[in-house]
């Protein structure tokens, strides 16, 4: 059982500047006492919006401009911290449905494979010029398409970096693990038969 | 040229290669808790798979559960966590899975009791949807965080998909000054490569100083891996960790013993083995680490003045002003001194019995300063139980902590333990993240567990090294 493939992604763009942007912050773990991933949606940056909201300040996440955004343009290291499935899950049920940044956590960059939420990669300078094109024409949509790596939009078409094997993956269906995973469940057997700890080292 | 344990690990478990380029591996070890395997086990439901290596998995309820004797009454007072823990009671009995469970009187964090009862042995792969799972690499492992959606592939498939990863040693030299510990020498390494320096990396720690760590000691460097962006980080397994495992409950015994010793001999690296970056860190040259900002690369040397913002790479800039605006805290202001409300200490990273001990060496005889609320927290009801036959949760009660019972309490706060308003803590835990540990608002700094200890005696942050004598 394939997944769907995933060519392109076109949709107005949100910007969220700043490296090291964790999961904690994308949704506060309070919110984290669920046995679904229901509702998990409406609170994403939940504290970040708030304490921005003190200050007179907006997030972007409570922007009014960027309310249908679904292409994600952040910075270093995103997605950092914890290895909840919910920080993705969240940013997906919002709206997110690709995300550009100059790098990744791994585990967050492998949770978004596993939503087929494709990651892009591109340095600080397409990042930044990207954040401000959305920032000065937020109706514009972008348009990724995962074959080229690229994101066409308000400033033209730029080129970005995307790993191949989740390239492939969302190119074919398979960015679900799980269903090549089930066609080796023999062979894995196999292996853990030559396991000696599987056996207690009898 | 010789191979490092990450390779000699990860190709005995390559089951093949899969299309994406990535490797199935099989799984040693799986455990999980009640926040992130609600949900795989409702992917396992809805494709109607069945969990084929049921005895590879162990479960525990850590974050949600209370730690008073009164708060762990039946149903739990939070309608969530009670559901969350009846979920993983219900999916643990339907899959025949085993369930540390308070009832049972052996519940506590999934990253102590995986070691404490022998379940965590060298040479296995191991996987948790849990982050903080890199600390199971004290024993020559290789131990990784993973998704829900991952926990779900482990349930159904007992493998996972996943990339090969460089290694990157990282050799302590020397010895450790006084009233310096495992948690300066996390805090150190994160300092210096930064939070996102091991992406892409697995983490080999390895030297003199971590030659002489115990196994406790050792989990608290390797617990920390990730928040250095390493997903996983090891220590080559010699007599300290054979030691540590001899006659634990799910260890071999008698010849099955000496058989698994001879192999886990052969796992370490090998004296030539071919890193892709070795990095070499003075253990003179660490000092008791407190963080400062809201990362846990943000930290100063216990001795030291707040950095100021320019002395950062300009893209860092945005976070370190960030963090000096929650934390309320000015450029060139010295660590020592700051006023603490809460001290915490426990959690996977430390809170263990020798945390607990060393804690507990800086408050005997000693009162809690006025206006600090100050908990202990075991990190499993058998460190618990080793605690209070030691008299040490005596200690702790007599100088004014509160002792607790077993769970991440105030790690992360998804319990009633947290901090309220903007509220500061010195925490012996693993991440000073904005709004980490329970208000949004809330401050953290991260300490090994005699500073945290110091910090609670004097209500401010002390250098531990002016207590020594005590």
């Amino acid at each position: 059982m394939a997944g769907k493939i995933v060519t392109e992604i076109t949709g107005p763009g949100i910007p969220l500047r700043g490296n090291d942007i964790d999961t904690d912050r994308i949704v506060p773990a309070r919110f984290l006492k669920c046995v679904t991933f229901d509702g998990i949606g409406k609170h994403a940056f939940a504290d970040d919006i708030k304490g921005l909201a003190v200050k007179g300040e907006t997030h972007p996440f409570a922007d009014a401009r960027f309310a249908n955004a679904a292409v994600l343009v952040a910075n270093q290291n995103f997605g950092c911290g914890s290895s909840r499935e919910h920080a993705p899950q969240s940013l997906q049920r919002w709206g997110i449905r690709a995300i550009i940044a100059e790098s990744y956590s791994e585990i967050f960059y492998g949770n978004c494979v596993s939503l087929a939420i494709p990651c892009f990669t591109a340095d600080h300078e397409t990042c930044a010029k990207l954040q401000d094109a959305i920032e000065s024409n937020s109706e514009g949509d972008l348009t990724l398409n995962i074959a080229a790596a690229t994101a066409t939009g308000p400033c033209g078409t730029i080129a970005l970096q995307i790993q191949p094997g989740a390239q492939s993956q969302f190119l074919d269906g398979s960015w679900n693990a799980r269903t090549g995973l089930l066609e080796n469940l023999d062979a894995a057997k196999a292996v853990a038969e030559k396991l000696a700890y599987v056996s207690n080292y009898a | 040229m010789g191979q490092s344990l990450y390779h000699k690990v990860f190709d005995r478990h390559c089951v093949t290669q899969l299309a994406s380029g990535q490797f199935q591996l099989f799984i040693g070890l799986h455990l999980i808790h009640e926040v992130t395997s609600p949900q795989a086990f409702a992917m396992v439901r809805e494709q109607n798979l069945s969990v084929p290596f049921p005895d590879r998995t162990f479960a525990t309820v850590d974050h949600i559960i209370p730690t008073t004797g009164a708060g762990r009454q039946r149903p739990l007072q939070d309608p969530l966590a009670e559901e969350m823990l009846q979920h993983i009671e219900q999916n643990t009995a339907d899959f025949g899975i085993s369930f540390f469970s308070p009832d049972k009187n052996d519940q506590g964090i999934v990253h102590v009791i995986g070691p404490e009862r022998g379940l965590t042995q060298p040479g296995m792969t191991i996987a948790c949807g849990d982050s903080h799972t890199s600390t199971h690499g004290a024993f020559g492992t290789l131990a990784f965080g993973i998704g829900t959606s991952q926990v779900a592939d482990v349930l159904a498939t007992q493998t996972l998909a996943m990339a090969k990863l460089k290694v990157r040693r990282i050799n302590f030299s020397g010895a450790l000054q006084p009233g310096v510990y495992a948690k300066d020498v996390a805090l150190a390494y994160i300092n210096r490569l930064g939070v996102n320096g091991g992406v892409g990396f697995a983490y080999e720690f390895g030297g003199e100083v971590i030659d002489r760590m115990t196994m406790e000691e050792r989990m608290t460097v390797c617990n920390m891996s990730i928040e250095g962006g390493a997903r996983c980080g090891y220590v080559n397994p010699d007599q300290t960790t054979f030691d540590y495992l001899k006659g634990r409950d799910y260890c071999p015994e008698g010849e099955a013993w000496e058989r698994a010793v001879a192999d886990w001999q052969n796992l370490a690296s090998d004296a030539d083995a071919d890193y892709d970056d070795v990095i070499e860190i003075k253990g003179e040259d660490i000092e008791p680490f407190v963080t400062w900002g809201i990362t846990p690369a943000q930290s100063v040397g216990v001795g030291q003045n707040l950095p100021a913002v320019d002395s950062f790479a300009e893209a860092d800039q945005i976070v370190v002003r960030e963090a000096y605006e929650y934390m309320s805290f000015e450029e060139g202001q010295p660590i020592v001194g700051t006023p603490v409300d809460v001290v915490f200490i426990g959690s996977c990273t430390n809170g263990r019995m020798s945390d607990l001990r060393e804690a507990a060496k800086f408050v005997k005889g000693k009162k809690v300063a006025e206006g600090v609320r100050a908990l202990v927290v075991p990190g499993s009801q058998e460190v618990a139980r080793q605690a209070i036959a030691e008299g040490l949760n005596k200690v702790f009660d007599e100088a004014g902590f509160q002792w607790r019972e077993a769970g991440c309490s105030m790690c992360l706060a998804m319990n009633p333990d947290q901090l309220q308003g903007n509220e500061i803590s010195a925490s012996t835990s693993n991440r000073n993240f904005k709004g980490r540990q329970g208000s949004p608002t809330g401050r953290t700094l991260l300490m090994s567990p005699a500073m945290a200890a110091v910090a609670a005696v004097e209500g401010k942050v002390t250098d531990v090294r002016k207590h020594l004598e005590n």
